[in-house]
């Protein structure tokens, strides 16, 4: 907004001038910031969704790149200290080859004498980032390139877990925004119709959304995954996942917007509307939808981790998303037994990923929905 | 009360018609149909050639060669005339015999976790109320974030994994090892009540974490009404003034969403099936779909459905008896 303050007000005026003037959305914007958690949520979300967009160049190895020397590792903490003294560098301890006494099998043993150094910047896999970008430079990495730091561990294939997170972040949080886009359009239009045609379009679409809802979702959700013929590709998947989750999340968003419509749709600024002859599109879009874009908005962000937390579960059971893909439900079909997770527990770091994620959302909501309607109480 | 009742159940009819509906056109996108998988699954790997013609007779055989709308009127009609609901090829044998007893269990497993959430998330709101802005209340409503945040799958998995490491044992199942095939006496009975607290408690979990909400917030409106406030005049002893007043009315939209809460149990009932190894309906419905068992997924969603539908109809019923003042608003 602009800076017009005159001279002659004192700071607790200018303040209140401020106030009145500002438009609904800095107001909103202003409640939103004092909430502190939601504050935070929004920072830990900003980084996730960071991290995945720019996956290729946070992670330091690709998601299929193998470690044989490295299997079912544990995380490799950096350390600074060690036997030898203290440097200020964080740094692994390098591996040496040995033979294993019993099997004759080659093993490797961490070398305490052997330090490799963590580098930020420092070169890697050539990948592209975003797709087109191309670069050898990771966030981070060793000094020794042959070597490999695994920061939470590798699978039984000798992956690197905190890759594959990275990558599944992207994969995980980008379902979830076009799950919920296409759920919106769908509301936007079916709730749209219902609540501003009324009448017995109003009951037939108003039966329909109940059947939909008394199903239990991911059932529903199953059911329509395992149509999906095996040979497609991981992409065809992919989209076909979006859609399955966008095409039956929408009853709740849908009623929202109805009944919103229904209870502005005699306001005399749509009935004048309507007389100086706007089509119903224009009525919806530009006389009815703003008086509550906020609350549309909320009921967005709050129907996010119902996306994310259906698509983990389907691809945990296997009916979701397919490997190579991965996602944080694929990642966590690796760690469905209790004996994986007492032998491999760091498998399960992508179940920290899906609870941060949805509890972020969770409160980036609560704190939008107090936000939200900025006039409801003057400070 | 009789036309409110009768109306409810018309209600009831017409939403399972459009769900069978919805249910039937689910069980037929995969692609193939029954007659080609049954081929496959019988004769794959014998050395006995099939070919299209053999594929055709058994789709004749079965009826499958006829329109969409009539093979639907079929299958609803085996249905509801014989609580027929197909055949369920992977086992070779009928849904109902495949689902056999798997139904009781699920219900029982359902009415246990309906319990174990009633039984915390009521008392438990009301506290919250009465203190409200304590230790406690706080300490809820972190509770209550995590309930979402923390999926019951994964819950189950960590529950899993503390309790091998704990006390060295297997909690998972349904049944003891020596009762699993025995047939029905009181003996299985109570082993399968010792079993259920762990699935109950998972699957409650989020439902638990909502309804104490609920419950806090119907408690805090009803807290600052006159009436409590008159009969705090009155001299009403505390406890009896508080069951009297606002607990009565804040048990109201708990019984409202009896529906809703059976709904989501349901939802999460295959994963959590899957993980805590429990055979009943849930369970049987994942492995259908992997299998593309499709009579036996329809059979067990549509089961599953009624089961909810008919629970929002009894909700319906509580709560005109327990708050006339709805049925004068329907």
């Amino acid at each position: 907004m602009t800076d017009v303050t005159p001279e002659h007000l004192s700071s607790d005026e200018s303040k209140r001038l401020k106030y009145y003037s500002a438009s609904q959305w800095t107001l909103i914007w202003w409640r939103f910031r004092r909430h502190k958690a939601a504050m935070v949520a929004t920072l830990i979300l900003g980084l996730m969704a960071l991290s995945g967009i720019f996956a290729e160049f946070v992670a330091p190895y690709g998601t299929t790149t193998r470690d044989t020397s490295y299997l079912d590792g544990a995380p490799q903490i950096p350390k600074f200290c060690d036997q030898n003294g203290c440097s200020l560098q964080p740094f692994i301890h390098g591996a040496t080859t040995k033979r294993d006494p019993v099997t004759l099998r080659a093993i490797s043993v961490p070398d305490p004498d052997k330090r490799v150094y963590v580098q930020f910047f420092s070169k890697g896999e050539p990948v592209k980032v975003l797709g087109f970008i191309p670069t050898d430079r990771h966030l981070f990495g060793l000094s020794d390139p042959t070597a490999k730091l695994h920061l939470w561990g590798t699978d039984d294939l000798g992956r690197d877990v905190f890759s594959r997170t990275v990558y599944a972040t992207r994969v995980s949080l980008s379902i979830g925004v076009i799950g919920v886009m296409i759920s919106f359009l769908l509301a936007l239009i079916i709730g749209g119709i219902a609540g501003y045609a009324g009448g017995w379009i109003d009951n037939v679409i108003q039966r329909v959304t109940e059947v939909i809802r008394v199903v239990p979702i991911i059932p529903l959700y199953m059911g329509l995954a395992a149509a999906m013929p095996k040979e497609w590709s991981t992409t065809q998947v992919y989209f076909a996942m979006t859609l399955i989750l966008g095409l039956f999340g929408w009853p709740t968003l849908a009623r929202r917007i109805r009944s919103q419509l229904l209870s502005i749709r005699n306001e005399d600024y749509v009935v004048a509307a309507r007389l100086a002859g706007a089509r119903p599109t224009r009525i919806i879009s530009r006389h009815m939808l703003p008086s509550f874009t906020s609350f549309i908005i909320v009921d967005l962000v709050i129907s996010f981790p119902y996306m994310i937390l259906s698509e983990t579960a389907l691809s945990f059971v296997g009916l979701g998303l397919r490997p190579p893909t991965v996602s944080w439900g694929v990642l966590l079909q690796q760690a469905q037994s209790v004996r994986v997770i007492e032998q491999t527990p760091w498998l399960f770091i992508p179940a920290i990923f899906v609870v941060v994620a949805v509890l972020a959302f969770t409160v980036i909501g609560d704190g939008l929905r107090d936000a939200a309607d900025p006039y409801s109480d003057s400070r | 009360m009789l036309r409110f009742t009768l109306e409810r159940l018309v209600g009831m009819v017409i939403t399972m018609a459009l769900v069978s509906v919805m249910v039937f056109l689910i069980m037929e996108i995969p692609p193939g149909d029954y007659a080609d998988r049954y081929a496959f699954r019988k004769y794959s790997g014998t050395g006995v050639n099939v070919t299209q013609a053999d594929i055709e007779a058994i789709r004749v055989d079965l009826g499958l060669d006829k329109p969409m709308v009539l093979r639907y009127f079929d299958w609803i009609g085996g249905i509801v005339l014989h609580g027929d609901f197909g055949q369920a090829f992977a086992f070779e044998t009928s849904v109902v015999k495949v689902i056999g007893d798997k139904g009781f269990l699920t219900l029982g497993i359902l009415f246990a976790t309906l319990l174990v959430t009633y039984v915390i998330s009521i008392p438990i709101g009301i506290l919250a109320a009465v203190r409200r802005a304590s230790a406690m209340d706080y300490g809820l409503t972190v509770f209550s974030y995590l309930g979402l945040a923390l999926p019951n799958f994964l819950l189950a998995l960590v529950l899993l994994y503390f309790a091998s490491r704990w006390f060295g044992a297997d909690i998972g199942g349904l049944f003891s090892e020596q009762y699993t095939d025995a047939p029905w006496s009181l003996a299985k009975i109570w082993d399968l009540v010792k079993h259920l607290w762990l699935p109950a408690f998972v699957l409650a979990w989020s439902a638990v974490a909502y309804q104490i909400q609920t419950v806090r917030a119907t408690m805090s409106d009803e807290l600052n009404k006159l009436s409590v406030t008159a009969a705090r005049a009155r001299g009403v002893p505390e406890l009896k003034l508080l069951v009297k007043y606002p607990a009565r009315l804040a048990i109201n939209p708990v019984v409202s969403t009896i529906g809703f809460d059976v709904n989501r149990i349901f939802s999460e009932l295959p994963i959590v099936a899957a993980v805590l190894g429990l055979t009943e309906l849930g369970e049987l419905l994942l492995r259908a779909y992997l299998d593309l068992d499709m009579y036996v997924a329809g059979a067990i969603l549509l089961l599953l459905t009624f089961v909810i539908v008919f629970m929002n109809f009894v909700s319906d019923l509580l709560l005109a008896w327990l708050d006339p003042r709805i049925k004068l608003g329907a």
